[in-house]
């Protein structure tokens, strides 16, 4: 096994501020076959340090897809060329010597930049406290198994729990839409037995935030579910739909 | 310092009640008049900032995320033990109780654990109840699969994500209590330092991660729900983030802290590709399960696994535990996975690495069984090392992933700081000299759901603490020495990275203080890493400024933290002359290469006191009693 090296020309988003004009900085970057693509931004960072200039600011922290802390635009795609996967977990044998690599924050009203590649989520965070929970005070829970759950359904509220926030859905999106996240959201609890009880005024708490946010709606591109790292499908979008309707009949 | 245990008495299965019993309460209509301050947001923190807003306390919780959905809490893959018995194959409370005592080797503190068995039944009550989807079998009841250390199956997991719903499940509660105004959350916001007023936990000392801003935060009382200090290695399972300076400005304030050398090194991991390598990623070890780990017979063997025959493959934990297996607490696993690789039997490019196998459980059971169990696994391997694991075996390797060790807390989880609590992993309480498979999580919500809430409104009810004011000199000067070294920090303007410094300090601690260890290593590493603390303060390069984002500040910070917190564990490691679990002194074992504890001389928790910069440490120690558990040589054979 002999491990080859590469040669890259990367075009990155430099922003100092929310308020400042970013631009493209043009660097070349060294790297290898096994690393990870964020291992080679921080050797090209560790480069910089060491000049004294300033590192690419740009979110990360578990580094296995997990927590939805990274993301970036790379050659126009969410969290680059790879299906399912967050750009923590792409790897450069995807790259030759000599690619040009365009790497660009999300671009979403809903997420303003804060600086460089590192966005403001927050949004996703307000519309989670608008009604995504199921309310149950710690203690006093019955037993686990007092409530059966149908495999299936378990399985699908599970297909749709695996959400990790991470916000590609929006950076697809041509209109820069929330409603993958959202309706994942709406899909895992509402889903469940024990998410009835609130199952309308959480579809309408959560939908009615998200449109106070700066999201626009869907126009059932699809470029959302293409681009989730955990494979939440457009079913959910059909799921928030459905929901909302019926809360708002409901609601008179 | 002193310790006081506060170990309720009577019979070990009456403590918790009688103890919640003889609790102070704080009336609900007061409880509002409280500010409680809790730092961290995973799995403790979490859930305690939920519970007690919950509760009606006023609650200010902190995270240095962008959401407290990131936590690192999130990255635990199998699973969440309790001793529900739903299998009916033999468990009960008093069975997790003493797996869990034996597990750690007979270094944890008995009434806690017991504690910890008895509430792991309303966690999974409490996680079900908030819609945290556990896998079902067909009849719509709970699953369970097993895990190592444990011969009965009493694992809850959702798929290989177990962690993420459980934080999510957390997180969910949390955002609950945000929109009620009960907590107020604060994202991008790192703590820096305690603040002590007369001695007593009274608030926090923040960055503001966007801005720069340092600020103080004044309460009733602190908790520290932060996580543990894997990242001392450089190289760990735990994310880029986690870090160890809470609890470190917590010891340096007062807190004792305990077993800092007791850390689990994780039997599967992927191993390292470079010296680029940022972090380890760790497989989950419910694929012990099914997979079955072998080295060649022969050191130097160059031909790849498929054309390796039968007789020529060492299943070496099958032949070593005939009784345990594959499923053998991760201190052996690890441990034995090292010797192979120094016997010269170890695969892949870099020689360190031990085969996982499905090729058998494959045959067994079928591919898509497999895909079931662990299909989400398979895939991340393959999208790190290119490798596709349902065709090659797997390669695995021990990396640092938990740290046992953490500040001192009583039963009701206080440091020795009155008014400073300390959950999750950034204690020491429960899990000993080595912490079994799906009990990080149990420990986690169990603190924070179901213990804290109520020994902090004992402590509430009891002190009824009175405001302090925000120009109180005590405040003042906390604000001012953080202030002072954040200065002090952007000021490097030396040549050597910030990351350069922290890989050697990992190299350092990972070949004297890591799978084995002994008095000389340890040792040099006492004289090496001041040496390194002293060109990190001369010679880093900490550019950009402080009233911006500035990631270079931040981990710098850590860093510098991590540089003493090395240095203690390394002590410790000295002064413990035994090896028990996770800690694994050279000098201290059976013929057959077990780790031999000295029940006599170490039976007790080893607690440091902070005594000043450049100054020794004071060693102080709290002796463990077994009144249910009597120690014994633990045998997996």
């Amino acid at each position: 096994m002999s491990t080859s090296t590469m040669k890259l020309k990367l075009h990155v988003w430099r922003q100092e501020s929310p308020e400042a004009r970013g631009g493209f900085v043009t660097y070349e970057a060294d790297a290898n076959e096994h690393m990870s693509f964020l291992e080679m931004l921080d050797v090209l960072n560790e480069s910089l340090e060491s000049r004294g200039e300033e590192p690419i600011v740009f979110d990360h922290d578990c580094r296995e897809g997990i927590c939805g802390t990274c993301g970036m635009v790379i050659n126009g795609r969410p969290h680059g060329p790879w299906e399912r996967t967050t750009v923590c977990q792409l790897h450069m044998r995807e790259y030759k010597n000599g690619d040009q690599v365009w790497i660009e924050p999300w671009r979403a009203k809903g997420f303003p930049v804060v600086k460089d590649l590192f966005v403001d989520r927050s949004a996703f965070d307000r519309i989670l406290q608008a009604g995504g929970y199921i309310s149950a005070n710690s203690g006093g829970a019955p037993d686990a198994n007092a409530i059966p759950v149908q495999r299936d359904k378990a399985e699908a509220s599970m297909d749709a729990a695996a959400c990790i926030g991470c916000g590609a859905c929006v950076a697809a999106c041509p209109n820069a839409s929330a409603m993958l996240f959202t309706g994942a959201k709406i899909a895992h609890l509402n889903r469940l037995p024990q998410g009835q009880p609130e199952r309308y005024d959480r579809a309408l708490d959560m939908i009615l935030q998200m449109e106070a946010e700066a999201f626009g709606s869907c126009t059932n591109h699809g470029a959302c579910a293409e681009a989730c790292p955990k494979g939440i499908q457009l079913d959910v979008i059909a799921m928030l739909n459905r929901e909302y309707f019926t809360a708002v009949v409901k609601a008179g | 310092m002193e310790l006081r245990s506060k170990i309720p008495s009577g019979p070990i299965e009456k403590r918790w009640e009688k103890h919640r019993f003889d609790m102070n309460l704080v009336n609900p209509a007061n409880k509002r008049k409280y500010t409680i301050i809790v730092v961290g947001t995973g799995l403790a923190g979490g859930a305690a900032a939920a519970t007690l807003g919950e509760l009606g306390y006023k609650v200010l919780c902190f995270t240095y995320h962008d959401s407290a959905r990131r936590a690192h809490s999130i990255a635990a893959q199998g699973g969440i033990n309790a001793a529900k018995n739903y299998q009916g194959d033999g468990d009960s409370i008093y069975r997790l109780f003493y797996d869990t005592v034996k597990g750690g080797d007979f270094r944890s503190r008995e009434s806690n654990v017991y504690r910890l068995a008895e509430v792991s039944n309303e966690i999974i009550d409490q996680c079900v109840a908030s819609g945290v989807p556990f896998a079902r079998d067909y009849g719509g009841l709970l699953d369970n699969r097993s895990f190592g250390g444990a011969q009965v199956s009493r694992t809850f997991y959702a798929r290989g994500q177990t962690g993420q719903q459980l934080l999510l499940g957390a997180y969910q509660s949390l955002m609950r209590q945000v929109h009620a105004g009960s907590v107020k959350l604060f994202t991008e916001y790192e703590m820096l330092d305690v603040i002590l007023v007369e001695g007593v936990a009274r608030g926090i000392v923040t960055r503001n991660l966007r801005t720069g801003e340092i600020q103080p935060w004044l309460g009733d009382a602190v908790a520290l729900g932060t996580g543990g200090y894997s990242n001392v290695f450089y190289l760990s399972t735990n994310a880029m983030k986690c870090n160890a300076t809470a609890a470190w400005r917590g010891y340096k304030r007062g807190a004792g802290f305990a077993n800092p050398c007791f850390t689990q090194i994780h039997p599967t991991c992927i191993p390292v590709a470079g010296d680029y390598q940022s972090k380890l990623t760790l497989m989950s070890e419910s694929l012990r399960n099914d997979g079955r780990i072998w080295v060649p017979d022969n050191p130097g063997e160059t031909r790849p696994a498929g054309q390796i025959p039968e007789d020529e493959r060492d299943y070496y934990l099958e032949r070593m535990y005939p009784a345990f297996g594959n499923l053998v607490p991760r201190d052996l696993a690890s441990r034995r996975a090292k010797e192979m690789c120094d016997e010269g039997k170890g695969v892949g490019e870099t020689k360190l690495g031990v085969y996982l196998d499905f090729r058998d459980a494959i045959e067994r059971l079928g591919k898509d069984t497999i895909e079931a169990r662990y299909g989400n696994l398979f895939e991340m391997y393959e999208r790190i090392t290119g490798e596709n694991p349902y065709q090659v075996p797997m390669r695995i390797f021990p990396a640092p992933h938990y740290t046992m060790g953490g500040l001192w807390v009583d039963y009701n989880l206080m440091t020795t700081v009155p008014g400073l609590y300390a959950i999750g992993e950034a204690n020491f309480s429960d899990h000993g000299a080595n912490r079994l498979g799906a009990s990080a999580l149990m420990q986690g919500l169990a603190d924070g759901y179901f213990v804290l809430p109520y020994t902090i409104g004992d402590y509430i009810g009891g002190e009824r603490p009175t405001p302090v004011p925000e120009d109180h000199p005590d405040v003042r000067r906390t604000v001012e020495e953080v202030q002072a070294r954040t200065d002090r920090l952007l000021s490097l303007n030396g040549k050597r990275t910030v990351d350069d410094i922290h890989r050697e300090l990992g190299r350092i601690m990972w070949n004297e203080c890591g799978m084995s260890r002994n008095a000389p290593g340890l040792q040099k590493a006492i004289e090496r890493i001041p040496e390194l603390r002293e060109e990190f303060w001369e010679n880093a390069a900490v550019v950009g400024t402080g009233d911006t984002i500035n990631q270079v500040l931040e981990r710098a910070g850590r860093v510098a933290d991590f540089l003493e917190l090395g240095e203690l564990m390394c002590r410790d490691a000295l002064a413990r002359e035994e090896s028990c679990g996770g800690h694994f002194r050279e000098e201290h074992q059976t013929p057959d290469g077990e780790a031999k504890r000295d029940d006599e001389h170490f039976q007790h928790v080893t607690v440091w006191e902070y005594t000043g910069d450049g100054a020794a440490p004071k060693e102080h120690r709290e002796p463990l009693e077994f009144e249910y558990v009597p120690p014994t040589q633990r045998s997996y054979v």
